[in-house]
């Protein structure tokens, strides 16, 4: 099997508004795919239809063989997210984060306790096991959230604006676990960014959404010649026009922004 | 089995984690206790109907749990966008025991809570009249704040956002303490206000508090014991479906 993700015909409709507008694209294994596209473009609207929690209005989604449909149990196993939003549990430390995750998707306790300790080295957290995580900057957390993606050895690391937040010391250093991973453990990263020098320099592959639909994809190389431009940015602005998307504050902005209140600023 | 008691286990560590979180939610009880138990004590007396802080004790257990409750339960609104809520949902687990986890260990938590209040007014003088249904009474606090964790969860499974929350509080979670009788006697209601009052399902778990605690009720244990449990296991029934349908 060469591709670990094919998308086909994929459409997502919010009532009359048409957020992903009948997209295909193939992921192949052990590449490292940036997805890419301003504001309001269907990004995250695709990656909640590939990772199960919103239900497409039509196309096909198959992950590591399985059917997104039929079969959403063995394709949540197949892979590992960072979300966009830190998601872990601030009262708990790191290592019951880790330990949760693992009992969710049932690693048995020996090679979880194997595990855990080796990925919290890995990510530089191990001394930092028993520490309630709300303790954490957000290098850390993002960190932490990286190690309990890996946890259950998925064959697709989704990563939904990783860096976004981040600075360029945690963003190297993040990166180039990723890319060890990639190539030690095969590992397909699947990522969003708008740091468009992050994609050029990290992802093999490139897709570019814009209005729900693909407009182009290829190497950073190939969309550089077809646009006759000598950035991914350049490129990406040809092709998506330097209009700047007004998007309504989503009620998801608007609790973002509550939150920061009520929790002080801290991610 | 292993999915519900992680996630049942996780709420009790957050709650015994969180000190402030226990002393500040146990103000409120503390102030209706002292205002309204010291302040219409002698109304209540000159009236012929005994001790009012005896009385109001029970009603303000309820009032904790039904409180605790129902905040475990729609806390999952932010949980499901900006926290752990959503690493659960894309886990290869049954949906189910995902809100049966959450919702045992936020009933759980409304249960110490409440523990805690009868304690609290065990401190200002408080008494049941009998020592050995306590534990019997603490099985009741738990069917109702069962009974009210997964009404909370049902609504929060239907909200998107906290723009719901302040009108729930209004028109929900206000209404079904301000109408239980957790502070008056259900004998001699207007009509009206009355047939309210046998609607709400907290009206029964306060009635069984007074039953086992001050021995004064109105419904008789029996009674309160099929409400509760029949409404519990419709809230259970309707949270796990509308809980199955989340999609962010």
């Amino acid at each position: 099997m060469d591709n670990i993700i094919e998308v086909q015909h994929l459409v997502k409709k919010f009532g009359d508004f048409t957020a992903v507008d009948d997209i295909s694209f193939d992921v192949k294994k052990g590449e490292i795919f940036a997805f890419l596209g301003p504001n309001g473009a269907g990004k995250s609207t695709t990656i909640k239809m590939l990772t199960t929690i919103l239900n497409p209005t039509g196309g096909d989604i198959k992950l590591n063989g399985h059917d997104a449909k039929n079969d959403a149990d063995a394709v949540r196993r197949s892979f590992g997210i960072v979300f966009q939003d830190p998601s872990l549990d601030d009262d708990l430390t790191a290592l019951e984060n880790m330990d949760l995750h693992g009992v969710l998707y049932g690693v048995p306790r020996k090679i979880r306790k194997e595990r855990i300790e080796q990925l919290l080295s890995f990510v530089e957290l191990w001394d930092r096991r028993d520490s309630q995580v709300k303790e954490f900057s957000g290098g850390m957390k993002r960190r932490l959230e990286i190690a309990r993606g890996l946890l259950h050895h998925p064959a697709v690391l989704f990563l939904d604006e990783p860096t976004l937040g981040l600075d360029p010391q945690t963003r190297n250093h993040m990166w180039s676990y990723l890319q060890d991973l990639n190539e030690k453990e095969g590992v397909t990263v699947f990522f969003t960014t708008h740091y468009m020098e992050e994609a050029e320099r990290i992802a093999q592959r490139i897709a570019i959404i814009d209005h729900g639909k693909i407009v182009a994809s290829g190497t950073a190389a190939e969309l550089k010649s077809r646009t006759k431009t000598n950035s991914l940015e350049d490129a990406f602005l040809k092709l998506t026009g330097t209009v700047i998307r007004d998007e309504d504050a989503s009620t998801t902005d608007k609790m973002r922004a509550h939150g920061r209140m009520w929790r002080g600023g801290r991610r | 089995m292993k999915t519900i008691y992680i996630l049942w286990l996780r709420e009790i560590k957050r709650y015994l984690r969180s000190k402030s979180r226990i002393i500040g939610s146990l103000g409120q009880p503390l102030l209706f206790l002292l205002a309204l138990g010291y302040g219409l004590g002698s109304v209540f007396a000159k009236a012929g109907e005994g001790n009012y802080f005896e009385f109001l004790a029970p009603g303000i257990i309820g009032m904790s749990i039904i409180f605790t409750a129902i905040f475990s339960g729609i806390q999952m609104i932010w949980d499901r966008q900006f926290g752990f809520l959503k690493e659960t949902l894309v886990a290869p687990v049954n949906r189910l025991n995902i809100m049966i986890g959450r919702t045992l260990g936020g009933a759980t938590v409304a249960t110490m809570q409440g523990l805690l209040v009868l304690i609290l007014v065990t401190i200002f003088g408080f008494r049941p009249y009998n020592w050995a249904l306590v534990p019997v009474v603490i099985l009741f606090m738990l069917l109702v704040a069962l009974l009210f964790a997964a009404l909370g969860a049902a609504i929060a499974s239907l909200l998107d956002d906290m723009q719901g929350f302040q009108l729930i509080m209004n028109f929900l979670v206000m209404p079904l303490f301000f109408l239980s009788g957790a502070l008056f006697p259900l004998d001699g209601l207007p009509a009206v206000l009355a047939g309210i009052v046998k609607f709400d399902p907290l009206s029964y778990g306060i009635d069984s508090f007074r039953i086992l605690l001050v021995n004064n009720g109105s419904f008789g244990l029996g009674t309160d014991f099929a409400v509760l449990a029949v409404v519990t296991a419709v809230f259970l029934g309707l949270g796990s479906y509308f809980f199955s349908k989340i999609q962010i």
